[in-house]
């Protein structure tokens, strides 16, 4: 039997987004946010939230007052008192001191809740964020309860409709987003008597600057009706509570598909309302919404007071909570259409007035059309009224210039083609053909100069024909009125002839733009791909941002732990430490910060982080002396681009640098373990002689002789012996194979010395045998890391007495050649295997099972050969005639070797000398 | 016959916390007439200094309290007996180092009986101040030198040593047959501001081997020790 009570994973995810934990296990501990929330000023949020406060401090909670605006009013401070409180911070600007609240000493502090007061409030601007519900935010994801005051006006979506209320605008909102995620909505609520009565008390604060425009607020009809907003607002929250509360539990509930809005927006004014509006039928209907602008070849001319305005709406839009995209095409409706389906949009709202701009032509006005040909999609479609949004500082472009020689080139063309009739004129061709020749020169002139001068050229044309070639000549007047006819004819090709030739030219240049900048983003995915190593990703990156955006760039990436320009570039911004630090900011929060947004806006560039699905991998930093023009559309998608592919870059050249350490590893991995099975191989003969020998003495003592004991105890210390060596070869062997470059230390050493510390260690193994040395007469000097050649010399002598005969003779032999030292070591055994001159030096590396009986199974010779390689040196090995082995060592010395000896000798006896002299005195 | 030179039954102070060393070590001490003291413990090693005044002590320098290194310096903060170190081949920087820090000899481990009694009896050795330096001949084996003529003889033939060579020699022979590092020759032999770098110690050494060795690859007298410096064959 199943459990009747279970919820779907639906029902389960949607109560989970309703706690806010929206974004995974990691926002479990963000903090929770508590709005006290109010139709006005005055009904006494501050004052409930303080005493909210009050009651959670006596229960022991870590409560700390961040910001509280007392306004003076004395039960306010009495609430106050016996709560810790943040010290505000002292912002100087132009002038004045202004009181904010202290963020960063708030994170320091970290308490468990935490009072801000006025949520909507804008921040000083040397602070980080421009809005203190941004502050809120941090704190919030710093995992600290907030609580805090917020009016109805605030809020965004409401903020038109406020407006028309009480006829005052309020610049400063709260997105609705910060609103709906916010734990707790706790009403506030006073009856507009009451209110007004506690106003005329004097127990309002009104700011004293700001209260003439206030008294047209407090009037009770505004106040009713925003009282209304509020309760209704809260109801819906409320609302919300419960259907989430339900799906969490119920069963039967149905699980509505998921509803998806799409805005078209515009530069027209109206479109703010537009915006607005959507936001409030998404949230009725619980719905997710996108916006769009349709960037058609009209777009490109633009003024830049609508290009702001644009902008300002799809910022106005993002900040309510929409997706925001800016789409290309030529036909806005079949644009709008083809996104909308490929985001699955089941509604889309548009205004009246937006799609009527630049369709004039069109039969139909375009929201029927959009209306006919969008099958399934519910279209809304909006009449607003403009309405005032503030914009962004753009500044004014310098209108089309006056290009003089364009019009001189038109009369010029016009003066060529009055010519050429002339001529046909006189030739005695019809009125036809001088009508054809107007017809061309007009068409060559809406090619080349544009839709002015074609205009103009058709007038002048039919003007010059009417004058110059019909009767009476060289008069306006017309005898023969069929001749109008042919100037109509003549008038309305040559305008249509221009205004087409105008639109094919501006879509070739709009088409060329996308070209470009198709081309160059492809350039740099190219060149990215083919770039190993972040500093160049960086450096390319940096330059194709610098040559397609102006201004500078900057990437940034963290190395051993810390963030940090990567090159010592031109860019000179990025090494300023504030600069960095908001580099880190973005970083750490994966957001968009910088010039021009609403986060650190005093810095000096606009910091993009590079974000792949593993993370943020890094920070890309551009300036621009026109800061706002990377915010437009056209270059905001070009950089989120950009930075798109440089993220994927440098992942990728993180993963192939994974890669490539796992291989090096593994190959490191496969040399270790043949050199274990060589060890281990090594180890066992020995070790089988120790234990037989050992348990021989321990067990068969009655039995054996005296000579018998002896020879078992030789072969004990012996062996143990040669598992000494071998446990110093396995040292070599890690000193040589360290990750960093083996630790070689090379000195001088005169190899009669080496030899005979070989000799000392080999005593017991060499004992009874004959042993020749012959170095030259001269000191024989080599440079060397005397105990890692001394290993070699113990390793090849080693083996010279384990493979010949007890008796035979072992020579060694030195000499200088120029700059090499040769040393040989000679053996009369049976020497070596044929073609085994180079094998023996490298058995252990394959791994291979080669009989026990033959030289080189284990790890002696290819240390030798790796004591050599690190010296520089070569070692050989060669069968000599008449039987036995010769191993050859070669050493190649770095430089001549030190000062002849005699000349220092004599150096020391004079100074023993003037020693002798003074001490005689 | 040098045994009865000794001041018989010496305590030896054995510092090393791997207890097979140990029974090693005891074994063979007590074999031949030492006293022990056994402490597998830098702390208990420096306590069992302190209060039972061993003759000599055997350091191992890993131990597991404290470094090698660290026993050494304090040791030396309050007493002069000979301390030998024990170390793994290798480890030629930590042999350097605790020599420097003040011990006077080392064993490479690992070493045999002969080679440990060897060095404990050179160790027990007082060695004759400079000041209070006789004039006595030294003999050793072949090898004669007369000190108050300047003298050095192979047998019967007067061997003519430079200066250099004759200061190298008797340097050695004074520190009898105890380890001399090559820091400590270049400073007694040329002098505390000695500029000279450990090769042409070694070009000397080699020359000096020549005069005096029958064989310079199988020295009998100047020992080597490897990447550290040189000794005096001690019988």
């Amino acid at each position: 039997m199943s459990e009747p009570d279970r919820p779907t994973p639906e029902q389960m995810l949607a109560r989970i987004k309703s706690e806010g934990d929206v974004d995974g296990p990691d926002k479990a501990k963000r903090g929770r946010l508590k709005v006290f929330f109010g139709y006005s000023a005055g009904v006494g949020k501050t004052y409930s939230m303080l005493l909210d406060a009050r009651s959670e401090h006596a229960a022991g909670t870590n409560v700390v007052v961040g910001y509280v605006e007392p306004h003076g009013r004395p039960e306010t401070e009495r609430l106050l008192e016996g709560l810790e409180r943040l010290p505000p911070l002292e912002v100087r600007y132009r002038g004045t001191t202004l009181s904010e609240f202290d963020l960063d000493a708030a994170l320091a502090r970290k308490p468990e809740l935490i009072l801000i007061d006025e949520l909507a409030h804008t921040n000083a601007p040397s602070l980080r964020h421009v809005k203190r519900w941004q502050d809120v935010e941090e704190l919030l994801a710093a995992g600290i309860n907030v609580n805090t005051t917020c009016n109805v006006q605030h809020v965004e979506s409401l903020n038109d409709v406020v407006a028309q209320i009480s006829g005052v605008i309020v610049r400063e909102t709260v997105p609705d987003e910060v609103f709906n995620r916010a734990q707790e909505l706790t009403l506030i609520d006073l009856p507009p008597e009451d209110l007004l009565e506690r106003l005329e008390q004097g127990k309002v604060y009104v700011p004293t600057q700001a209260a003439r425009a206030l008294e047209n607020f407090f009037r009770k009809e505004n106040l009713v009706a925003l009282r209304e907003l509020a309760l209704r607002r809260t109801a819906e929250r409320v609302h919300a509570d419960v259907q989430s509360a339900r799906l969490g539990r119920a069963r039967h509930d149905v699980w509505a598909t998921r509803e998806r809005l799409l805005v078209c927006v515009g530069p027209s004014p109206t479109s703010a309302r537009l915006v607005r509006a959507a936001k409030r039928l998404a949230d009725s209907l619980g719905a997710e919404w996108l916006a769009i602008n349709v960037e058609s070849p009209q777009a490109g001319e633009l003024s830049a007071k609508d290009r702001g305005r644009l902008l300002a709406h799809l910022r106005l839009a993002e900040r309510l909570g929409a997706e925001t995209a800016t789409v290309s095409g030529e036909d806005l409706v079949a644009e709008t259409i083809r996104y909308a389906h490929e985001r699955n949009v089941t509604k889309i709202v548009v205004g009246k007035s937006e799609l009527a701009r630049g369709w004039f032509r069109a039969r139909q006005s375009p929201a029927d059309r959009l209306i006919r040909v969008s099958d399934d999609i519910d279209v809304y479609v909006i009449h607003g009224t403009a309405e005032v949004v503030p914009q962004m500082n753009q500044p004014e472009q310098p209108a089309a210039a006056f290009r003089w020689w364009e019009w001189i080139a038109t009369g010029l063309v016009l003066a060529a083609c009055t010519i050429v009739c002339l001529v046909w004129d006189r030739v005695g061709l019809t009125e036809a053909n001088l009508v054809m020749t107007y017809l061309l020169g007009v068409i060559f002139v809406a090619f080349r100069y544009g839709r002015g001068p074609s205009i103009v050229a058709s007038l002048v044309a039919v003007g010059l024909f009417d004058v110059v070639f019909t009767e009476p000549y060289y008069t306006v007047v017309v005898d023969d009125t069929q001749y109008f006819l042919t100037f109509a004819v003549m008038l309305v090709a040559g305008l249509s002839i221009a205004t087409l030739t105008a639109r094919v030219k501006r879509q070739a240049e709009f088409a060329q733009r996308n070209e470009r900048r198709i081309e160059a983003l492809y350039r740099l995915g190219r060149k990215l791909t083919g770039i190993v190593g972040e500093d160049f990703i960086a450096a390319e990156t940096e330059r194709a941002v610098t040559e397609f955006l102006g201004g500078e760039a900057a990437v940034f990436i963290p190395r051993a732990g810390q963030l940090q320009p990567i090159l010592d570039h031109r860019a000179k911004f990025a090494a300023d430490p504030a600069e960095v630090a908001v580099a880190q900011w973005v970083f750490d929060h994966g957001q968009t910060a910088g010039r021009g947004t609403d986060t650190l806006p005093s810095a000096k560039a606009l910091y993009v982080p590079l974000q792949t699905p593993g993370g943020t991998v890094g920070v890309l930093a551009v300036r621009h002396s026109d800061a706002d023009r990377l915010l437009l559309p056209e270059f905001r998608q070009i950089l989120e681009n950009y930075s798109t592919q440089v993220a994927l870059a440098i992942e990728r050249d993180r993963l192939t640098l994974e890669s490539d350490n796992a291989r090096l590893q593994a190959e490191a991995e496969r040399i270790r373990s043949t050199l274990l099975a060589s060890i281990s191989h090594d180890l066992r003969s020995p070790l089988a002689a120790i234990v037989g020998a050992s348990s021989g003495l321990l067990h068969g003592e009655t039995a054996m002789g005296e000579a018998t004991r002896r020879e078992l105890q030789v072969t004990i210390f012996e062996e143990s012996d040669r598992l000494s060596r071998l446990v110093e070869n396995i040292l070599r062997m890690t000193q040589l194979s360290s990750p960093e470059k083996p630790t070689i230390a090379k000195e001088w050493q005169p190899v009669e010395e080496l030899v005979a510390s070989a000799l000392a260690r080999l005593g017991r193994t060499l004992s009874g045998r004959p042993v020749e040395i012959d170095l030259s007469s001269e000191i024989l000097l080599a440079q060397v890391d005397a105990a890692l050649v001394e290993q070699v010399l113990v390793n090849l002598l080693d083996n010279a007495c384990r493979y010949t005969p007890a008796d035979t003779l072992i020579e060694i032999r030195g000499w200088q050649e120029g700059r090499r030292t040769l040393l040989e070591i000679a053996d009369h055994g049976l020497g070596l295997k044929p073609g085994d001159e180079n094998r023996i030096f490298e058995r252990f590396q394959r791994g291979e099972d080669a009989r026990s009986d033959s030289r080189g199974t284990g790890l002696g010779l290819a240390i030798c050969r790796a004591i050599m390689d690190a010296h520089g040196g070569r070692i050989s090995a060669r069968n000599r005639e008449g039987g036995g082995a010769v191993f050859r060592l070669e050493f190649l010395a770095d430089g001549p070797p030190p000062r002849d000896v005699e000349t220092i000798e004599a150096a020391a006896e004079q100074d023993s000398a003037s020693d002798r002299h003074r001490t005689r005195q | 016959m040098a045994k009865l030179n000794e001041p018989q039954f010496s305590t030896i102070l054995i510092i090393e916390d791997e207890p097979e060393i140990r029974r090693f070590l005891r074994a063979s001490l007590l074999g031949n007439d030492y006293r022990v003291l056994e402490a597998a413990t830098g702390a208990d090693g420096l306590q069992y200094a302190k209060h039972e005044k061993p003759a000599i002590a055997l350091l191992d320098l890993g131990l597991p309290d404290m470094d090698g290194l660290t026993v050494i310096r304090k040791l030396r903060t309050w007493s002069s007996i000979p301390i030998i170190v024990l170390s793994a081949r290798g480890n030629e920087a930590d042999k350097i180092k605790a020599l420097d820090e003040g011990a006077d000899d080392y064993l490479t481990k690992p070493f045999g009986v002969g080679e440990l009694l060897a060095r404990v009896r050179v160790a027990l050795r007082r060695v004759p101040d400079q000041d209070t330096a006789t004039d006595d001949p030294f003999v050793l084996g072949e090898l004669y030198i007369d000190f108050g003529r300047h003298q050095v003889f192979v047998g019967e033939n007067e061997v003519h040593l430079t200066p250099i060579e004759h200061r190298l020699l008797v340097t050695l022979v004074r520190h009898g047959g105890r380890l001399v590092t090559h820091r400590q020759l270049l400073k007694e032999v040329w002098g505390p501001d000695s500029v000279f770098e450990t090769h042409y110690l070694r070009v000397y050494m080699a020359h000096l081997r020549r005069k005096i060795e029958s064989s310079p690859s199988r020295p009998r007298y100047l020992l080597t020790e490897p990447g550290i410096g040189y000794r005096l064959a001690s019988e």
